[in-house]
């Protein structure tokens, strides 16, 4: 239909016109993004204004009522394996009988593949990515067991598990203590020099500030900011947007002078 | 004691009962682990219909029963996932609907009534030979189907919206569960009939969640305690001349509720590391 050959080689992320309603209430309506590969980019907007519906539909676990949308040149869904996911944290799985270690390892489904088992080099693989969180001594134990951070870091070290190409985070480190979030946001870094292209939903702009390249805003529509280096401009093109702000961090007065 | 074991309908009764319990155990972890028990439920008295419609029509009730549960098991599959919000009042008319035209049909069947009470309650002791090849062939396919799809089931149950972003074939997994309860329920009916099967579908399950640590060890685990249910409400009934379905969920209740006093692997877990 479209001729969009090179685009399709640069662009980790195509979206075109996409509509979004948990019917009859709109959440996303006429939304249009590129996202260059290895962009590291900031998605921020106030809660409900479509941030983590926009990345359920690039992970197709939900579908957009209009427009479309391209990961990878493919539409949602078709490249599993080149994705990672860090979900919201969620209290649901509270009590599932499942260890640390094989929470880790079903990240490796999307490289697996339909009819094949998890093999050694899953495991050493899992094995990494806990250590990457500092989560290895807890391999062996139950998921229920643990705090709500060391949790979301065992969803974190899933997703780092696939060797993703691309990797989407919806507020990664909500529930995780300062030490590792510095530490955290270090590794995404470590990453995305590598070449990994990074979507961060976050509200946390002071760690965000050094890190990403660029930043998105959602509230029903799409504001995208592309900048190649972090900048007091595009700090103020982010408080336009009805941003909720919670600063902690070293650099908190910097981030709320603007507020 | 063992001298019970010579008569042929108590050697079926707990061939049956074990042969029901592979199945109760296996997807009985995957219904509670994925909060399906309103479905089981709904299922299971929905199959009372195809009963009705096999008297009626004049084909087995074990066949009706069989497609009537696999009907709807996938209507309401289609409705939780379309209508998610108002998904459980759907399933609960299906569930009255599919009871209420049983009953109907069985009324406009001319001739002798047959005794309905035993699909209600189960009729375990009238088990024949023939049946339990049957339940035999349905333990071992879910058996083999959830082996084979363990992975995707495991992460299906833990994390459905992880599993459908990693590519996992989530809606038909889903459909798949839905059509091992109907198989499942329709083996358990046998045993202890269709209002009870809800028990033997979630206390045995409840009761190894607690002390597992994977998926794999509960449905193991749920395995092992449903068989230790039916085998000791079997005997238990012959000795005290009780109906034999009803004395198995009490033996299941009576379970469920010393586990309850009793601190399972979790707390432990919590106890040994403070962090």
């Amino acid at each position: 239909m479209r001729p969009r050959y090179i685009q399709m080689n640069e662009n980790a992320i195509e979206i075109q016109n996409l509509s979004f309603a948990y019917n009859p209430h709109p959440v996303l309506e006429e939304v249009s993004m590129q996202v260059k590969k290895g962009e590291f980019l900031a998605v921020l907007g106030p809660n409900g204004g479509g941030k983590t519906t926009l990345m359920r539909i690039l992970l197709s676990i939900l579908k957009p009522s209009r427009g479309q949308a391209r990961v990878l040149g493919s539409p949602p869904g078709t490249l599993p394996h080149l994705v990672g996911y860090v979900p919201q944290s969620q209290s649901k799985a509270d009590k599932f009988p499942i260890t640390v270690r094989d929470t880790v390892l079903l990240g490796r489904l999307g490289p697996l593949g339909r009819w094949r088992h998890f093999t050694d080099r899953d495991s050493e693989l899992a094995r990494q990515a806990l250590e990457q969180v500092g989560m290895q001594d807890c391999a062996g134990r139950n998921i229920g067991s643990l705090s709500g951070g060391q949790r979301q870091r065992v969803l974190i070290a899933r997703a780092l598990v696939a060797q993703p190409q691309i990797l989407f985070l919806d507020e990664p480190t909500a529930a995780v203590d300062q030490a590792f979030h510095t530490r955290f946001y270090d590794l995404l870094k470590g990453l995305n020099d590598r070449g990994t292209t990074i979507l961060v939903i976050s509200h946390d702009l002071s760690v965000l500030s050094s890190h990403v390249k660029a930043v998105a805003c959602v509230n029903r529509s799409l504001y995208y900011h592309d900048s190649a280096e972090i900048s007091q401009e595009m700090l103020e093109k982010v408080y336009h947007c009805p941003v909720e702000l919670i600063a902690h961090g070293d650099v908190p007065h910097r981030v709320l002078r603007h507020h | 004691m063992l001298e019970i074991l010579q008569y042929d309908f108590m050697r079926n009764a707990l061939a049956a009962g074990f042969l029901g319990s592979i199945a109760c155990g296996i997807i009985g972890a995957m219904v509670v682990v994925n909060r399906l028990v309103f479905i089981s439920g709904g299922i299971a008295h929905a199959s009372y219909g195809g009963i009705g419609l096999a008297f009626f029509a004049g084909f087995p009730p074990s066949l009706g029963a069989g497609l009537a549960a696999l009907v709807s098991a996938l209507t309401m599959g289609l409705v939780s996932h379309s209508r998610k919000h108002r998904a459980d009042t759907f399933i609960g008319v299906i569930w009255a609907v599919g009871m209420s035209m049983g009953i109907i049909l069985l009324d406009l069947t001319p001739g002798y009534r047959v005794d309905l009470m035993s699909y209600l309650f189960g009729s375990i002791l009238m088990v024949p030979a023939s049946a339990l090849w049957t339940m035999a062939g349905l333990s071992l396919a879910i058996t083999i189907l959830v082996l084979v799809f363990y992975k995707d089931f495991l992460a299906m149950s833990h994390d459905e919206e992880f599993a459908r972003a990693m590519g996992g074939p989530v809606t038909a997994l889903y459909f798949l569960l839905l059509v091992m309860v109907a198989m499942t329920v329709v083996m358990t009916i046998q045993v202890v009939g269709l209002i009870l099967v809800i028990a033997l579908l979630t206390i045995p399950s409840y009761i190894a969640e607690k002390y597992s640590g994977s998926l794999k060890q509960m449905m193991l685990l749920a395995v092992i305690i449903s068989t230790v249910f039916t085998q000791t409400g079997i005997w238990l009934a012959y000795y005290l001349d009780l109906t034999t379905g009803a004395t198995i969920v009490l033996v299941a209740a009576a379970a469920f509720i010393i586990s309850g006093l009793l601190p399972g692997r979790s707390i432990k877990g919590k106890a040994k590391h403070k962090s």
